[in-house]
């Protein structure tokens, strides 16, 4: 059955069309949840809001178990699913210019745009970096581009990495979530903040 | 005591875990539908790529990483599947700021720094952030929530490399938020 486009049982042009409602959907939830605000969101990395870390690993876990069970049911083919090739040095020097610009800017793109629609002006500032950013990178591509490519290891499964089976390593991760809740409440009333 | 300050500036937020949850079926149904997890930076490379397009024909093909972006969405780079997901993005926050009384144009920041200050690291964490997101492949949204959902190694990479740098730098920025 599922996944519904790649199973060609809903045309391109609908996935588009279900893209803007998804996206919707996704927008709400985030600004909802306080994402639109640079200062709840930076909250996290001082402990006196950790909104981020609780709505980030509950909703990976949330969509990690509800794929394991709906393959399980075959309700879903996860052949058939886009898992992210990883390129290892890319990955990391990637994820640690987005996490100096994290701190830096407060937003990351998606919550930016959150930010955006609700009248914020530092997410609005941000986009235009992002803009910038990506245009600077696409400009100075032969410089990185070995980079960009090297230490490619396909797109293997984080459990298979570590010789767990997937229910296993969710299991895992689960756990590892809960000692991070823990932690996060207790920050949040060690480090308490009034005014943000 | 942040519960107090949401109710006065409008209405409270959900529950984080409420959230997350909410969140995670969205991503959940993501996959469902598209094949694929959410995203954000690729909309940014579309409006780049067409931009770059609109303004000299001939300098996309200058550029490898673009004119090969351009090539794989035939047509034009705006039909593409995150746009249309994060124009829903900015509706869909759009009304919860609308429901919870939240539209207001403002900088927002500690006020131990100033409005110029905010936005100048705004810009500049901006700019760092694009940067990355295409050289990681993807940023918080494409590479490292949707990655970790469908147990992506490189998804999970990222998303340490993100906020462990975040926690890491968190020190030197603490004037900005704190």
């Amino acid at each position: 059955m599922g996944p519904l486009a790649p199973n060609e049982l809903i045309s391109e042009n609908t996935n588009f069309l279900l893209a803007f409602f998804i996206g919707i959907a996704f927008g709400w939830v985030l600004e909802s949840s306080g994402f639109s605000s640079s200062r709840k969101l930076a909250g996290v990395f001082y402990g006196y809001d950790t909104v981020v870390l609780k709505v980030f690993f509950t909703a990976a876990i949330t969509a990690m178990l509800g794929l394991l069970f709906m393959s399980l049911f075959g309700w879903v083919d996860l052949d058939l699913i886009y898992v992210n090739p990883t390129y290892l040095t890319s990955a990391i020097v990637g994820g640690v210019v987005m996490g100096a610009g994290f701190i830096m800017g407060g937003f990351c793109p998606g919550t930016s745009f959150c930010g955006a629609a609700i009248g914020k002006i530092d997410a609005m500032v941000f986009i235009g970096g992002l803009f910038l950013g990506v245009y600077g990178f696409a400009f100075t591509y032969g410089w990185w581009e070995k980079m960009f490519f090297a230490r490619y290891l396909g797109e293997p499964k984080v459990s298979e990495s570590l010789g767990l089976s997937d229910g296993l390593f969710g299991l895992v991760l689960i756990l590892i979530a809960l000692a991070m809740f823990t932690v996060a409440e207790w920050a949040e009333k060690k480090f308490p903040r009034e005014e943000y | 005591m942040s519960n107090n300050t949401n109710t006065e500036r409008g209405r409270r937020y959900l529950n984080p875990y409420l959230g997350g949850v909410l969140l995670g079926l969205v991503l959940l149904a993501t996959n469902f539908i598209s094949g694929r997890g959410l995203g954000a930076s690729g909309a940014v490379k579309s409006v780049v790529a067409t931009t770059i397009g609109a303004v000299d024909k001939n300098a996309i093909n200058t550029m490898p990483f673009m004119a090969e972006y351009a090539e794989s969405h035939s047509g034009s780079p705006m039909k593409s599947w995150l746009v249309f997901e994060m124009l829903g993005v900015l509706v869909g926050g759009f009304i919860s700021g609308a429901m919870a009384g939240r539209l207001r144009l403002k900088v927002e920041h500690s006020p131990k720094i100033t409005s110029r200050r905010r936005l100048i690291f705004a810009l500049a964490g901006g700019i760092l952030f694009g940067f990355g997101s295409q050289l990681g492949r993807g940023c918080t949204s494409g590479s490292a929530l949707s990655g970790m959902a469908v147990l992506s190694l490189g998804g999970f990479i990222t998303m340490m490399a993100i906020f462990g740098t975040a926690f890491a730098l968190a020190y030197f920025f603490r004037r900005n938020w704190i």
